[in-house]
């Protein structure tokens, strides 16, 4: 097994615990999306497009009264050591579903009757904590897509490695630590809108974890927002 | 509290005010916080507070003049691509008058498939996919002109305040800009020069339309060509 952490706090890829991996993300870098972004998570990389809102196919799904979230999280073949197929599998469906559900409090489709919103994410490349990633550049590319929205969601994870609770676990910590809590937060509103914890932890290092990851959150925020304000507002206040 | 505040940039989230205002577009309320829901400049103005947003599609409202396309129709109505995420409907009535007879008119022989309509939202609700009407001076078909596409959001910032930067766009080009709220624009001008001066500053609007003083920017890029138009047509 690998050492997580060295004598001094100092953890396998160089961090301290109560930091995250380097994060930048770039809106608006596909032509032909409504709304896109692009994210670079410490070793992740992935793309969200947005498309809508438009019209439902198949039209059974149309609501009358609202307009529907729809979400694709897939992970191409190239974005993992192995060969991954790239049929949906388990896993992937089950994190498209969770992140449409972190995603939906978010956006007012009240005003958008009979219509869908897409969002698709392709990881095109994997590290550890890769449904925070897609769900950090998803909610960007929303708001570059025009959706109405009440918050920016914002997410990133914490977890238990040898023993001590830390912040954005990456690949080798999520397989060899002992609890990975991936968190979506509402900062302006202080809502959660995902919270997931596989592993165990006691109710004092649960509290603990969730603060850790909440204030991960806030740091992802700003990068998202200056991410938004790079592409939107370039020169200066108005 | 009649002044007007600074304008501000906002992201969905963002506190604009605390305190008892008015809601208009693009905003919520929170408790006594009023927050946007969009990414684009905040204004308050006599209790008021609404965000213009920079993004986003083209949502109709009633009364607004908009282009659309013909893409198909059936034995009773036009279905019209207006740029947005519903279908705009134009009943045959509304064009062949109220003795319109199925059998007796033929709707391809008014609008076919492809053409472009100036026409107006008469009604549109939740429950139901805007309604068009062409009954109005300068609506209907459009026969010639240069069409451009930009961003919906944007068109506020092309008619400018009081319609100051439309003015100031066919002034100079002697140009006839006319302006689909759903981001569809028909240029025409007898002059060829004056023709690409209009289409280069709707594009210019569509690109810097975010940026302080563009009015002035297109003015200048504009003016120095006006001098050069009167003369060619002095010759």
């Amino acid at each position: 097994m690998t050492q997580l952490m060295n004598e001094n706090g100092i953890r396998c890829d160089g961090r301290r615990i109560d930091q995250i991996r380097n994060v930048s993300i770039k809106v608006g870098v596909l032509k032909n999306a409504d709304g896109s972004a692009y994210i670079e998570f410490g070793k992740n990389k992935i793309l969200a497009g947005v498309f809508g809102p438009r019209d439902v196919h198949p039209k059974h799904m149309a609501d009358q009264d609202s307009g529907i979230l729809r979400c694709r999280y897939h992970m191409s073949p190239f974005s993992v050591t192995e060969r991954k197929n790239p049929a949906p599998s388990r896993r992937e469906i089950e994190i498209s579903k969770v992140i449409k559900e972190a995603l939906q409090p978010a956006v007012i489709l009240k005003d958008f009757p009979r219509t869908v919103v897409d969002v698709f994410i392709e990881v095109l490349q994997a590290d550890g904590g890769s449904r925070c990633a897609a769900l950090d550049a998803a909610s960007v590319a929303l708001v570059d897509a025009g959706i109405p929205m009440r918050d920016i969601v914002s997410a990133c994870a914490a977890g238990k490695v040898a023993d001590k609770i830390v912040l954005d676990v990456n690949d080798e910590e999520d397989k060899e630590g002992q609890a990975d809590m991936p968190v979506a937060y509402m900062p302006n509103l202080g809502k959660i809108t995902l919270m997931q914890l596989d592993g165990i932890l006691t109710p004092d290092e649960y509290k603990k974890c969730l603060e850790t990851a909440i204030g991960g959150c806030k740091q992802v925020y700003e990068i998202q927002k200056k991410a938004l304000m790079e592409k939107y507002f370039k020169n200066g206040e108005a | 509290m009649m002044e007007i505040v600074k304008r501000k940039y906002v992201i969905p989230g963002d506190v604009i005010i605390t305190g008892p205002y008015r809601l208009e577009q693009n905003v919520y309320q929170d408790g006594d916080r009023i927050i946007s829901t969009s990414i684009g400049i905040s204004e308050i103005y006599e209790n008021a507070v609404r965000v213009i947003p920079l993004s986003g599609m083209y949502i109709p409202k009633t009364n607004d003049l908009i282009i659309g396309k013909v893409i198909g129709h059936s034995s009773l109505s036009w279905e019209f691509d207006i740029n947005s995420c519903f279908i705009g409907f134009l009943p045959a009535q509304d064009v062949f008058g109220r003795d319109y007879s199925p059998t007796k008119d033929e709707l391809k022989a008014r609008l076919d498939k492809g053409d472009l309509v100036a026409a107006r939202v008469a009604n549109f609700d939740r429950s139901r996919d805007p309604l068009l009407t062409i009954q109005d001076r300068d609506l209907g078909k459009i026969e010639s002109g240069e069409l451009i596409k930009i961003a919906p959001s944007k068109i506020p910032r092309l008619i400018g305040k009081r319609g100051s930067m439309i003015q100031t766009i066919e002034m100079a080009t002697k140009a006839i800009v006319t302006i689909g709220q759903n981001g569809l624009i028909i240029v025409s001008c007898e002059d060829p020069v004056g023709l690409l001066k209009a289409i280069e500053a709707v594009k210019m609007v569509d690109a810097q339309a975010h940026t302080p003083n563009l009015t002035e920017r297109v003015k200048s890029m504009l003016g120095v060509e006006l001098g050069e138009n009167n003369d060619t047509i002095n010759e």
